[in-house]
C-alpha cells in the first residue's frame, strides 16, 4: 500500500510518518501532485496558522489537487480545517471539501484548549473498535461548527465537530498519531478503509 | 470534559537522563526514549524533556534524540532547555516534537515569542517561568532559578499571553525540592488573570498535592521529576485518586 503525507511545510509531520510506521506501513512525505495522486492512502496534516498553511498549498497547486483526490483523504488538525469552506483564522477561504465553517472558541473557555478530551456520538467506519467517550489528544484555538457531516463531537465550552467525513473525505480535529492506543486504532481503521 | 493533564519531565544532558532514576525494570534507565515509552504506556498525558548539556554538539545531539522519542512515543513531548532563536525550534519541531519551552531567551528577548509563535502557531509554544517570592513579590528569576530579574510573575506572566504563548509552565522556585506542594495560591491567580492554559511545576510530594493544585491552584496540568521517576508516586494511582476526588482525568 502506497501512502502518502502531504508535504507543504507544516510543522509536525515526522510523528505522522513516524505513527503510520508503528503500525507497519511505510508513507512517504511529499509535495509532488502524481505522487499524491497516485497513493492509495492520502494524510494531510497541518500545524500553524490557516492563511499562510493556505499560501504555501496554494503556491505548490496542491489547492487545486486535494480537492479532486479519489482514494481515502485524512485531514489532521489544520488540515481538516483547510478542508472546511471558510477559516476564520486570518480571514481564510478552504478548499471547501467539507460544507461547513472554522471559528474560534469563546473567551468563557482558555485558548487553545490543549490537552485529553472525550470524542462522543461516533459514527462512521473510522471509529470501529473505539469505544464512545474515548479520550483523544487535541491542541487547537478554532474549531469545526457542527454540520450534517459531523461524524463524532467534543465538548469544550461549546459541542462542536471533532471528527467529519464526505464521500472519501475524512477529517479529525485530534492527532491520532499523539492519541496514545485510540489513536493508533483510528489511524489503523483509515489505513484499512477500501478505496 | 477537558482533562487535567499529569506530565512527567525527564532532565536530559549529552542524550541521557540525568539524576538517579530507579527504574528497576528498566533495561537501561539512562535512556530517555525508553523511560519517555515506559511512561507513555503507564498512563501520562505528555512529557516534557529539559535539556541541560552545555556542549558545542547540544543541538545535534538534542535534535538526534528528539528523533528517537518521536519514533517510539505516541503521547505529545516538549522540549525545552537553551533554545533562543526561531532555526532552534524549527530543528526540534521537524524532528518530531510537539512544542518547545522557552525560558529566559524569552526573558532577554520578548520579541521571540511573537516571532516563534507567528512562526509555528500559539499552540507549540510554551513559556516556562521560574520565580521566587521575595518579601511578598513573584519574582522571575533566571538561570535555573538563580538570578533575579526586575520582573514582577503576574506581570510578565500576562505580557508572555499577550505576545502569542500558547501556554505557562510555571516553577515555583520556593516550592521546588520541597516535596511540600504547589504554589496553588500563585497558580490561582495565574490562571484567572490569564486565558492560556498553565502547568505547575515545583513541590510534588504526594498525591494529595496533585488534588490540591487542580482545585485550589486551578492548574489545567501539573509537572514533577522525582517523585515519577523513584516511584514515589505511581502515575495509576494518582489518576485513580483525581478521579475519585472528581477531578477529570484520562484513565
Amino acid at each position: 500500500m502506497k501512502i502518502a503525507i502531504i508535504d507543504y511545510g507544516a510543522g509536525n509531520i515526522q510523528s505522522i510518518k513516524f505513527a503510520v510506521k508503528r503500525l507497519g506501513f511505510e508513507a512517504v512525505l511529499t509535495d509532488d501532485a502524481e505522487e499524491i495522486k497516485s497513493a492509495d492512502k492520502v494524510i494531510f496534516p497541518g500545524v500553524g496558522e490557516a492563511s499562510s498553511a493556505m499560501k504555501m498549498l496554494k503556491s505548490t497547486g496542491l489547492d487545486k489537487v486535494i480537492p479532486l483526490l479519489k482514494q481515502p483523504v485524512l485531514g489532521i488538525c489544520l488540515g481538516m480545517q483547510l478542508m472546511c469552506e471558510y477559516c476564520e483564522e486570518g480571514d481564510t477561504p478552504g478548499l471547501s471539501i467539507f460544507d461547513a465553517k472554522v471559528v474560534k472558541f469563546d473567551n468563557t473557555v482558555k485558548v487553545p484548549q490543549i490537552g485529553w478530551n472525550q470524542i462522543y456520538d461516533l459514527r462512521s467506519d473510522l471509529f470501529e473498535g473505539v469505544n464512545e467517550k474515548e479520550y483523544v489528544y487535541l491542541v487547537h484555538s478554532f474549531y469545526v461548527k457542527e454540520c450534517e457531516e459531523t461524524i463524532c463531537s467534543t465538548e469544550y465550552g461549546v459541542e462542536y465537530t471533532s471528527a467529519i467525513k464526505k464521500n472519501n473525505f475524512y477529517g479529525v480535529q485530534f492527532h491520532p498519531e499523539k492519541s496514545s492506543k485510540a489513536g493508533e486504532k483510528i489511524l489503523e481503521n483509515f489505513l484499512k478503509l477500501e478505496k | 470534559m477537558l482533562t487535567k493533564r499529569i506530565i512527567p519531565c525527564l532532565d536530559i544532558k549529552n542524550g541521557r537522563t540525568v539524576k538517579g532514576i530507579n527504574f528497576v525494570d528498566l533495561r537501561d534507565a539512562g535512556d530517555p526514549v525508553e523511560l519517555a515509552a515506559k511512561y507513555a504506556e503507564t498512563g501520562a498525558d505528555e512529557l516534557v524533556f529539559l535539556d541541560i548539556s552545555a556542549t558545542e554538539e547540544r543541538r545535534k545531539t538534542l535534535a538526534n534524540l528528539v528523533l528517537r522519542v518521536a519514533e517510539k512515543v505516541n503521547i505529545p513531548f516538549t522540549v525545552g532547555g537553551g533554545i533562543s532563536s526561531v532555526e532552534d525550534v524549527d530543528i526540534l519541531l521537524k524532528n518530531g516534537a510537539d512544542k518547545v519551552s522557552v525560558n529566559s531567551s524569552a526573558v532577554k528577548n520578548p520579541d521571540l515569542i511573537n516571532e516563534l509563535s507567528q512562526k509555528f502557531g500559539a499552540q507549540c509554544i510554551t513559556v516556562a517561568i521560574d520565580a521566587k517570592q521575595i518579601s511578598g513579590q513573584w519574582i522571575v528569576h533566571l538561570v535555573g532559578g538563580k538570578v533575579p530579574t526586575e520582573l514582577d510573575l503576574f506581570e510578565w506572566a500576562k505580557e508572555v499571553e499577550k505576545r502569542g504563548a500558547g501556554e505557562i509552565l510555571f516553577t515555583s522556585m520556593n516550592n521546588d525540592g520541597t516535596k511540600d506542594g504547589f504554589a496553588n495560591i500563585a497558580l490561582k491567580k495565574l490562571s484567572e488573570d490569564l486565558n492560556i492554559p498553565i502547568i505547575a511545576s515545583g513541590g510534588a510530594g504526594n498525591i494529595q498535592h496533585f488534588v490540591d493544585t487542580f482545585k485550589e491552584g486551578k492548574a489545567d496540568a501539573a509537572l514533577a521529576a522525582s517523585v515519577f521517576h523513584f516511584k514515589e508516586i505511581e502515575i495509576p494511582d494518582l489518576k485513580k485518586e483525581l478521579a475519585d476526588q472528581g477531578i477529570p482525568v484520562r484513565i
